[in-house]
Protein backbone atom coordinates (compact mmCIF):
# COMPACT_ATOMS: atom_id res chain seq x y z
CA UNK A 1 0.00 0.00 0.00
CA UNK A 2 1.14 3.55 -0.71
CA UNK A 3 0.43 6.73 1.20
CA UNK A 4 1.10 9.86 -0.83
CA UNK A 5 2.00 12.98 1.12
CA UNK A 6 1.33 15.92 -1.15
CA UNK A 7 4.38 18.14 -1.55
CA UNK A 8 3.37 21.71 -2.30
CA UNK A 9 6.09 23.42 -0.29
CA UNK A 10 4.41 23.08 3.09
CA UNK A 11 6.71 23.52 6.06
CA UNK A 12 5.75 20.39 7.96
CA UNK A 13 6.27 18.03 5.03
CA UNK A 14 9.47 16.51 6.37
CA UNK A 15 8.19 15.94 9.93
CA UNK A 16 4.88 14.57 8.63
CA UNK A 17 6.64 12.08 6.34
CA UNK A 18 8.91 10.90 9.17
CA UNK A 19 5.95 10.47 11.53
CA UNK A 20 4.03 8.42 8.94
CA UNK A 21 7.08 6.23 8.35
CA UNK A 22 7.55 5.70 12.07
CA UNK A 23 3.86 5.00 12.74
CA UNK A 24 3.75 2.47 9.90
CA UNK A 25 6.89 0.74 11.17
CA UNK A 26 5.69 0.65 14.80
CA UNK A 27 2.34 -0.79 13.70
CA UNK A 28 4.03 -3.44 11.56
CA UNK A 29 2.43 -2.11 8.39
CA UNK A 30 4.17 -2.54 5.09
CA UNK A 31 3.28 0.94 3.92
CA UNK A 32 5.25 2.95 1.39
CA UNK A 33 5.26 6.64 2.32
CA UNK A 34 5.75 8.71 -0.76
CA UNK A 35 6.37 12.46 -0.65
CA UNK A 36 5.37 13.75 -4.05
CA UNK A 37 4.34 16.75 -6.11
CA UNK A 38 3.36 14.52 -9.03
CA UNK A 39 -0.43 14.42 -9.51
CA UNK A 40 -0.11 11.00 -11.22
CA UNK A 41 1.55 9.54 -8.13
CA UNK A 42 -1.22 10.98 -5.94
CA UNK A 43 -3.86 9.50 -8.26
CA UNK A 44 -2.18 6.10 -7.95
CA UNK A 45 -1.86 6.14 -4.14
CA UNK A 46 -4.06 4.18 -1.74
CA UNK A 47 -4.14 7.04 0.77
CA UNK A 48 -3.54 10.75 0.51
CA UNK A 49 -2.19 13.18 3.12
CA UNK A 50 -2.24 16.94 2.79
CA UNK A 51 0.09 18.56 5.33
CA UNK A 52 0.02 22.27 5.88
CA UNK A 53 1.49 24.97 8.02
CA UNK A 54 1.35 28.69 7.55
CA UNK A 55 -1.23 31.12 6.32
CA UNK A 56 -4.31 29.80 4.52
CA UNK A 57 -3.92 31.95 1.40
CA UNK A 58 -0.25 31.13 1.08
CA UNK A 59 -0.94 27.39 1.34
CA UNK A 60 -3.71 27.64 -1.23
CA UNK A 61 -1.33 29.45 -3.58
CA UNK A 62 1.23 26.69 -3.04
CA UNK A 63 -1.31 24.01 -3.88
CA UNK A 64 -2.51 25.91 -6.97
CA UNK A 65 1.09 26.20 -8.14
CA UNK A 66 1.35 22.41 -8.57
CA UNK A 67 -0.22 21.95 -12.00
CA UNK A 68 -3.14 19.54 -11.98
CA UNK A 69 -2.94 18.73 -8.25
CA UNK A 70 -6.30 20.13 -7.16
CA UNK A 71 -8.10 18.30 -9.98
CA UNK A 72 -6.38 15.05 -9.04
CA UNK A 73 -7.20 15.52 -5.36
CA UNK A 74 -10.88 16.01 -6.23
CA UNK A 75 -10.82 12.98 -8.49
CA UNK A 76 -8.91 10.70 -6.10
CA UNK A 77 -10.48 11.72 -2.81
CA UNK A 78 -14.02 12.82 -3.63
CA UNK A 79 -14.87 10.76 -6.73
CA UNK A 80 -12.82 7.63 -6.00
CA UNK A 81 -13.09 7.76 -2.22
CA UNK A 82 -9.46 7.20 -1.23
CA UNK A 83 -8.85 7.82 2.50
CA UNK A 84 -7.65 11.39 2.98
CA UNK A 85 -5.96 13.06 5.95
CA UNK A 86 -5.55 16.85 6.15
CA UNK A 87 -3.19 18.21 8.80
CA UNK A 88 -3.55 21.72 10.28
CA UNK A 89 -3.86 24.09 7.31
CA UNK A 90 -4.15 20.96 5.16
CA UNK A 91 -7.34 20.30 7.11
CA UNK A 92 -8.49 23.91 6.94
CA UNK A 93 -8.09 23.85 3.14
CA UNK A 94 -10.99 21.36 3.00
CA UNK A 95 -13.36 24.18 4.00
CA UNK A 96 -15.25 26.33 1.54
CA UNK A 97 -13.40 29.51 2.45
CA UNK A 98 -10.54 30.83 4.56
CA UNK A 99 -10.56 34.28 6.16
CA UNK A 100 -6.92 34.61 7.29
CA UNK A 101 -5.67 38.07 6.17
CA UNK A 102 -7.73 37.74 2.94
CA UNK A 103 -10.72 35.69 1.82
CA UNK A 104 -9.50 32.61 -0.07
CA UNK A 105 -11.41 29.74 -1.64
CA UNK A 106 -10.86 26.32 -0.10
CA UNK A 107 -11.43 22.90 -1.64
CA UNK A 108 -15.08 22.95 -0.51
CA UNK A 109 -15.08 19.36 0.80
CA UNK A 110 -16.33 20.28 4.26
CA UNK A 111 -19.08 22.86 4.53
CA UNK A 112 -17.88 25.77 6.60
CA UNK A 113 -15.33 28.57 6.85
CA UNK A 114 -11.98 29.07 8.51
CA UNK A 115 -12.07 32.03 10.83
CA UNK A 116 -10.19 33.47 13.78
CA UNK A 117 -10.60 31.78 17.16
CA UNK A 118 -12.49 33.98 19.62
CA UNK A 119 -12.27 32.52 23.15
CA UNK A 120 -14.97 33.63 25.58
CA UNK A 121 -12.29 34.31 28.21
CA UNK A 122 -10.36 37.45 27.15
CA UNK A 123 -7.35 36.32 29.20
CA UNK A 124 -6.79 33.36 26.89
CA UNK A 125 -4.04 34.07 24.42
CA UNK A 126 -4.23 33.68 20.66
CA UNK A 127 -2.61 31.63 19.03
CA UNK A 128 -3.98 28.59 20.84
CA UNK A 129 -0.47 27.26 21.29
CA UNK A 130 0.34 24.15 23.26
CA UNK A 131 -1.03 20.87 24.50
CA UNK A 132 -4.73 20.21 24.96
CA UNK A 133 -6.95 17.20 25.51
CA UNK A 134 -9.67 16.18 23.06
CA UNK A 135 -13.41 15.96 23.65
CA UNK A 136 -15.01 13.56 21.22
CA UNK A 137 -18.45 14.26 19.79
CA UNK A 138 -18.74 10.99 17.95
CA UNK A 139 -16.64 7.87 17.60
CA UNK A 140 -14.24 7.72 14.69
CA UNK A 141 -11.86 4.94 13.59
CA UNK A 142 -8.94 7.38 13.85
CA UNK A 143 -9.47 7.56 17.61
CA UNK A 144 -9.51 3.80 18.16
CA UNK A 145 -7.67 2.94 21.35
CA UNK A 146 -6.75 6.57 22.07
CA UNK A 147 -7.74 7.94 25.47
CA UNK A 148 -9.67 11.20 25.08
CA UNK A 149 -11.44 13.48 27.55
CA UNK A 150 -10.02 15.41 30.49
CA UNK A 151 -7.74 12.56 31.57
CA UNK A 152 -6.83 11.49 28.06
CA UNK A 153 -3.71 12.00 26.01
CA UNK A 154 -2.75 15.43 24.69
CA UNK A 155 -2.49 16.83 21.18
CA UNK A 156 -0.25 19.72 20.13
CA UNK A 157 -2.04 22.76 18.72
CA UNK A 158 -0.55 25.87 17.21
CA UNK A 159 -3.11 27.99 15.39
CA UNK A 160 -5.06 31.22 15.43
CA UNK A 161 -7.81 30.13 13.03
CA UNK A 162 -10.19 27.20 13.08
CA UNK A 163 -12.57 25.45 10.72
CA UNK A 164 -16.11 26.32 11.76
CA UNK A 165 -18.13 23.43 10.32
CA UNK A 166 -21.61 24.21 8.98
CA UNK A 167 -22.82 20.64 9.45
CA UNK A 168 -22.22 19.56 13.06
CA UNK A 169 -22.14 15.94 11.90
CA UNK A 170 -18.73 16.67 10.39
CA UNK A 171 -17.28 17.52 13.81
CA UNK A 172 -15.52 14.54 15.44
CA UNK A 173 -13.65 16.19 18.32
CA UNK A 174 -13.05 19.58 19.88
CA UNK A 175 -10.57 21.03 22.35
CA UNK A 176 -11.69 23.35 25.12
CA UNK A 177 -10.17 26.83 24.85
CA UNK A 178 -12.67 29.40 26.03
CA UNK A 179 -15.30 27.37 24.18
CA UNK A 180 -14.93 24.38 21.90
CA UNK A 181 -12.26 24.68 19.20
CA UNK A 182 -12.46 22.35 16.17
CA UNK A 183 -9.87 19.60 16.63
CA UNK A 184 -10.93 16.77 14.27
CA UNK A 185 -13.34 16.85 11.34
CA UNK A 186 -14.50 13.82 9.41
CA UNK A 187 -16.82 13.20 6.50
CA UNK A 188 -17.05 9.83 4.77
CA UNK A 189 -13.47 8.99 3.64
CA UNK A 190 -11.95 12.32 4.61
CA UNK A 191 -10.57 13.33 7.97
CA UNK A 192 -8.56 16.26 9.22
CA UNK A 193 -6.91 17.40 12.43
CA UNK A 194 -6.26 20.97 13.49
CA UNK A 195 -3.51 19.77 15.78
CA UNK A 196 -0.24 18.35 14.49
CA UNK A 197 -0.20 14.55 14.83
CA UNK A 198 3.43 14.59 13.68
CA UNK A 199 4.24 16.66 16.78
CA UNK A 200 1.85 15.03 19.23
CA UNK A 201 4.09 12.23 20.40
CA UNK A 202 2.09 9.14 21.47
CA UNK A 203 -1.36 10.39 20.53
CA UNK A 204 -0.11 11.54 17.15
CA UNK A 205 1.63 8.32 16.17
CA UNK A 206 -1.38 6.24 17.32
CA UNK A 207 -3.75 8.39 15.27
CA UNK A 208 -1.56 8.13 12.17
CA UNK A 209 -1.40 4.34 12.59
CA UNK A 210 -5.20 4.27 12.78
CA UNK A 211 -5.40 6.26 9.56
CA UNK A 212 -3.08 3.80 7.83
CA UNK A 213 -5.39 0.94 8.85
CA UNK A 214 -8.62 2.80 8.09
CA UNK A 215 -10.93 1.32 5.46
CA UNK A 216 -13.77 3.81 5.06
CA UNK B 1 -7.88 21.12 29.24
CA UNK B 2 -5.17 23.44 28.00
CA UNK B 3 -1.82 22.95 29.70
CA UNK B 4 1.16 25.05 30.75
CA UNK B 5 4.34 24.32 28.79
CA UNK B 6 7.83 23.58 30.08
CA UNK B 7 10.50 24.20 27.46
CA UNK B 8 14.14 23.21 27.81
CA UNK B 9 16.43 25.38 25.69
CA UNK B 10 19.71 24.19 24.21
CA UNK B 11 22.43 26.54 22.98
CA UNK B 12 23.88 25.07 19.82
CA UNK B 13 27.17 26.20 18.27
CA UNK B 14 28.58 24.72 15.06
CA UNK B 15 26.08 21.87 15.40
CA UNK B 16 27.10 20.99 18.96
CA UNK B 17 25.49 21.67 22.33
CA UNK B 18 27.47 24.33 24.16
CA UNK B 19 29.07 22.87 27.29
CA UNK B 20 27.16 19.62 26.79
CA UNK B 21 24.17 18.22 28.60
CA UNK B 22 25.10 16.38 31.74
CA UNK B 23 21.76 15.22 33.07
CA UNK B 24 21.67 11.84 31.44
CA UNK B 25 24.06 9.17 30.43
CA UNK B 26 24.22 10.28 26.83
CA UNK B 27 26.66 8.57 24.53
CA UNK B 28 27.54 11.98 23.16
CA UNK B 29 26.64 14.83 25.50
CA UNK B 30 27.42 17.34 22.78
CA UNK B 31 24.94 16.00 20.26
CA UNK B 32 21.81 18.16 20.22
CA UNK B 33 19.78 15.32 18.72
CA UNK B 34 20.58 12.98 21.58
CA UNK B 35 19.67 15.68 24.07
CA UNK B 36 16.42 16.28 22.19
CA UNK B 37 15.53 12.59 22.32
CA UNK B 38 16.18 12.53 26.07
CA UNK B 39 14.06 15.64 26.66
CA UNK B 40 11.30 14.19 24.50
CA UNK B 41 11.28 11.05 26.63
CA UNK B 42 11.29 13.16 29.80
CA UNK B 43 8.05 14.86 28.79
CA UNK B 44 9.28 18.25 27.58
CA UNK B 45 6.37 20.11 26.02
CA UNK B 46 8.51 21.79 23.39
CA UNK B 47 12.16 22.09 22.69
CA UNK B 48 14.07 25.23 21.82
CA UNK B 49 17.38 25.38 19.95
CA UNK B 50 19.26 28.63 20.06
CA UNK B 51 21.92 28.67 17.37
CA UNK B 52 24.88 30.75 18.49
CA UNK B 53 27.16 29.78 15.64
CA UNK B 54 29.26 32.82 14.91
CA UNK B 55 30.99 32.01 11.65
CA UNK B 56 29.06 32.31 8.46
CA UNK B 57 30.43 29.11 6.91
CA UNK B 58 29.13 26.96 9.77
CA UNK B 59 25.62 28.40 9.72
CA UNK B 60 24.25 25.45 7.79
CA UNK B 61 25.03 23.09 10.69
CA UNK B 62 21.75 24.05 12.38
CA UNK B 63 19.72 22.77 9.42
CA UNK B 64 21.27 19.35 9.80
CA UNK B 65 20.57 19.38 13.56
CA UNK B 66 16.93 20.33 13.02
CA UNK B 67 16.46 17.73 10.28
CA UNK B 68 17.89 14.93 12.39
CA UNK B 69 15.87 16.02 15.43
CA UNK B 70 12.61 16.03 13.48
CA UNK B 71 13.38 12.52 12.26
CA UNK B 72 13.81 11.23 15.78
CA UNK B 73 11.42 13.32 17.93
CA UNK B 74 7.76 13.90 17.30
CA UNK B 75 7.55 16.96 19.47
CA UNK B 76 7.36 20.71 18.77
CA UNK B 77 10.58 22.50 18.04
CA UNK B 78 11.43 26.20 18.03
CA UNK B 79 14.69 27.38 16.50
CA UNK B 80 16.26 30.80 16.94
CA UNK B 81 19.56 32.54 16.40
CA UNK B 82 20.59 34.33 13.25
CA UNK B 83 17.13 34.25 11.62
CA UNK B 84 17.23 37.25 9.30
CA UNK B 85 15.34 36.47 6.10
CA UNK B 86 12.16 34.80 4.90
CA UNK B 87 14.43 32.24 3.27
CA UNK B 88 16.07 31.42 6.66
CA UNK B 89 12.59 30.75 8.06
CA UNK B 90 11.53 28.64 5.13
CA UNK B 91 14.64 26.48 5.42
CA UNK B 92 14.18 25.90 9.16
CA UNK B 93 10.50 25.02 8.75
CA UNK B 94 11.30 22.68 5.89
CA UNK B 95 13.85 20.91 8.07
CA UNK B 96 11.15 20.28 10.66
CA UNK B 97 11.06 23.32 12.97
CA UNK B 98 7.55 24.36 13.99
CA UNK B 99 8.37 27.88 15.05
CA UNK B 100 11.25 30.23 14.48
CA UNK B 101 12.41 32.85 16.89
CA UNK B 102 13.50 36.23 15.56
CA UNK B 103 15.57 38.52 17.73
CA UNK B 104 17.92 41.18 16.34
CA UNK B 105 16.39 41.14 12.85
CA UNK B 106 13.07 42.29 14.32
CA UNK B 107 14.76 45.10 16.21
CA UNK B 108 16.61 46.38 13.17
CA UNK B 109 13.79 45.90 10.68
CA UNK B 110 10.30 45.63 12.15
CA UNK B 111 8.70 44.96 8.74
CA UNK B 112 10.42 41.58 8.75
CA UNK B 113 7.98 40.38 11.41
CA UNK B 114 5.04 41.32 9.20
CA UNK B 115 6.51 39.69 6.09
CA UNK B 116 7.22 36.50 8.04
CA UNK B 117 3.75 36.32 9.62
CA UNK B 118 1.98 36.89 6.33
CA UNK B 119 4.07 34.24 4.65
CA UNK B 120 4.09 31.54 7.32
CA UNK B 121 1.23 32.52 9.64
CA UNK B 122 1.56 34.28 13.00
CA UNK B 123 1.51 30.93 14.83
CA UNK B 124 5.09 30.13 13.83
CA UNK B 125 6.69 33.52 14.36
CA UNK B 126 8.19 33.98 17.80
CA UNK B 127 9.88 37.27 18.61
CA UNK B 128 12.62 36.94 21.22
CA UNK B 129 13.00 39.96 23.46
CA UNK B 130 16.06 40.47 25.65
CA UNK B 131 15.19 43.14 28.19
CA UNK B 132 17.12 44.86 30.96
CA UNK B 133 15.75 47.09 33.69
CA UNK B 134 16.86 50.68 33.14
CA UNK B 135 14.74 52.54 35.70
CA UNK B 136 16.44 53.54 38.90
CA UNK B 137 15.35 52.63 42.41
CA UNK B 138 12.18 54.49 43.27
CA UNK B 139 11.35 55.25 39.65
CA UNK B 140 8.53 53.61 37.75
CA UNK B 141 9.70 50.27 36.30
CA UNK B 142 11.11 50.58 32.82
CA UNK B 143 12.84 47.92 30.76
CA UNK B 144 14.80 48.43 27.58
CA UNK B 145 15.52 46.06 24.71
CA UNK B 146 19.14 44.99 24.34
CA UNK B 147 20.69 43.05 21.49
CA UNK B 148 23.90 41.03 21.10
CA UNK B 149 23.59 39.16 24.36
CA UNK B 150 22.70 42.24 26.36
CA UNK B 151 25.62 44.38 25.16
CA UNK B 152 23.86 46.77 22.83
CA UNK B 153 21.13 49.06 24.13
CA UNK B 154 18.47 50.02 21.59
CA UNK B 155 16.55 52.72 23.41
CA UNK B 156 13.36 50.72 22.82
CA UNK B 157 10.90 50.26 25.68
CA UNK B 158 10.31 46.52 26.15
CA UNK B 159 6.55 46.71 26.69
CA UNK B 160 5.91 49.09 23.81
CA UNK B 161 8.14 47.01 21.57
CA UNK B 162 6.30 43.79 22.52
CA UNK B 163 2.98 45.43 21.63
CA UNK B 164 4.39 46.63 18.35
CA UNK B 165 5.73 43.25 17.20
CA UNK B 166 2.47 41.57 18.18
CA UNK B 167 0.54 44.08 16.08
CA UNK B 168 2.87 43.16 13.19
CA UNK B 169 2.12 39.45 13.53
CA UNK B 170 4.34 37.93 16.22
CA UNK B 171 2.49 34.88 17.51
CA UNK B 172 4.48 34.45 20.69
CA UNK B 173 7.02 36.37 22.74
CA UNK B 174 10.08 34.71 24.22
CA UNK B 175 10.93 37.13 26.99
CA UNK B 176 14.34 36.96 28.62
CA UNK B 177 15.43 39.13 31.49
CA UNK B 178 19.08 39.95 30.90
CA UNK B 179 19.35 40.97 34.56
CA UNK B 180 18.30 37.54 35.73
CA UNK B 181 19.80 35.33 33.02
CA UNK B 182 22.32 32.98 34.63
CA UNK B 183 21.65 34.25 38.17
CA UNK B 184 19.34 31.43 39.32
CA UNK B 185 17.39 34.04 41.30
CA UNK B 186 14.10 33.53 39.45
CA UNK B 187 12.32 35.26 36.58
CA UNK B 188 11.90 39.02 36.59
CA UNK B 189 8.25 38.70 37.56
CA UNK B 190 7.40 42.39 37.21
CA UNK B 191 8.76 42.40 33.65
CA UNK B 192 7.05 39.15 32.71
CA UNK B 193 3.72 40.28 34.05
CA UNK B 194 3.93 43.73 32.48
CA UNK B 195 4.57 42.19 29.04
CA UNK B 196 2.11 39.27 29.40
CA UNK B 197 -0.71 41.53 30.57
CA UNK B 198 0.01 44.04 27.83
CA UNK B 199 -0.32 41.72 24.83
CA UNK B 200 -2.74 39.15 23.43
CA UNK B 201 -0.27 36.40 22.44
CA UNK B 202 1.44 33.83 24.69
CA UNK B 203 4.58 34.80 26.59
CA UNK B 204 7.39 32.35 27.37
CA UNK B 205 9.19 33.46 30.53
CA UNK B 206 12.96 33.02 30.43
CA UNK B 207 16.08 33.93 32.35
CA UNK B 208 16.92 33.20 35.96
CA UNK B 209 15.37 29.86 36.83
CA UNK B 210 17.13 28.30 39.80
CA UNK B 211 14.37 26.33 41.49
CA UNK B 212 11.13 24.61 40.60
CA UNK B 213 9.15 27.23 42.51
CA UNK B 214 10.53 29.81 40.09
CA UNK B 215 8.72 27.98 37.29
CA UNK B 216 5.44 28.14 39.21
CA UNK B 217 5.98 31.86 39.89
CA UNK B 218 6.55 32.58 36.20
CA UNK B 219 3.09 31.27 35.38
CA UNK B 220 1.14 32.29 38.46
CA UNK B 221 2.73 35.64 39.26
CA UNK B 222 4.24 36.49 35.90
CA UNK B 223 1.17 35.44 33.87
CA UNK B 224 3.35 33.66 31.31
CA UNK B 225 1.81 30.68 29.48
CA UNK B 226 5.08 28.77 29.21
CA UNK B 227 8.42 28.65 30.99
CA UNK B 228 11.84 28.13 29.48
CA UNK B 229 14.90 26.96 31.33
CA UNK B 230 18.32 25.69 30.41
CA UNK B 231 20.85 25.00 33.13
CA UNK B 232 18.56 23.47 35.77
CA UNK B 233 17.71 20.76 33.27
CA UNK B 234 21.04 20.40 31.50
CA UNK B 235 23.08 19.87 34.62
CA UNK B 236 20.75 17.35 36.14
CA UNK B 237 19.51 19.38 39.10
CA UNK B 238 15.95 18.56 38.10
CA UNK B 239 14.35 16.49 35.39
CA UNK B 240 11.62 17.94 33.19
CA UNK B 241 9.26 15.37 34.67
CA UNK B 242 10.09 16.53 38.23
CA UNK B 243 9.50 20.12 37.20
CA UNK B 244 6.11 19.30 35.73
CA UNK B 245 5.05 17.23 38.71
CA UNK B 246 6.08 20.06 41.02
CA UNK B 247 4.05 22.55 38.99
CA UNK B 248 1.05 20.19 38.94
CA UNK B 249 1.30 19.78 42.73
CA UNK B 250 1.20 23.58 42.97
CA UNK B 251 -2.13 23.48 41.14
CA UNK B 252 -1.07 24.35 37.59
CA UNK B 253 -2.55 22.39 34.66
CA UNK B 254 0.28 20.22 33.34
CA UNK B 255 0.56 17.53 30.69
CA UNK B 256 1.74 14.38 32.43
CA UNK B 257 1.08 11.81 29.71
CA UNK B 258 2.93 8.55 30.40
Amino acid sequence: MTTAIVDYGSGNLHSAAKAFERAARDAGLNERVLVTNDPKAVAGADRVVLPGVGAFADCRRGLDAVAGMIEVLDETVIKRGRPFFGICVGMQLMAERGREYVVTQGLGWIKGEVDRITPSDPDLKIPHMGWNTLDTLRPHPLLNGIATGANGLHAYFVHSYQLGVADKGDLVATAEYGGPVTAIVGHDNIVGTQFHPEKSQRLGLALIANFLKWKP
Amino acid sequence: MFKVRVIPCLDVKDGRVVKGVKFLDLRDAGDPVEAAIAYDAAGADELCFLDITASHENRDTIYDVVTRTAEACFMPLTVGGGVRTVEDIRKLLNCGADKVSINTAAVTRRAFVKEAAEKFGDQCIVVAIDAKKVSKLGEKNRWEIFTHGGRNPTGLDAIEYAKEVVSLGAGEILLTSMDRDGTKSGFDIALTRAVADGITVPVIASGGVGSLDHLVDGIREGHATAVLAASIFHFGEYSVRQAKEHMAAAGLPMRLDP
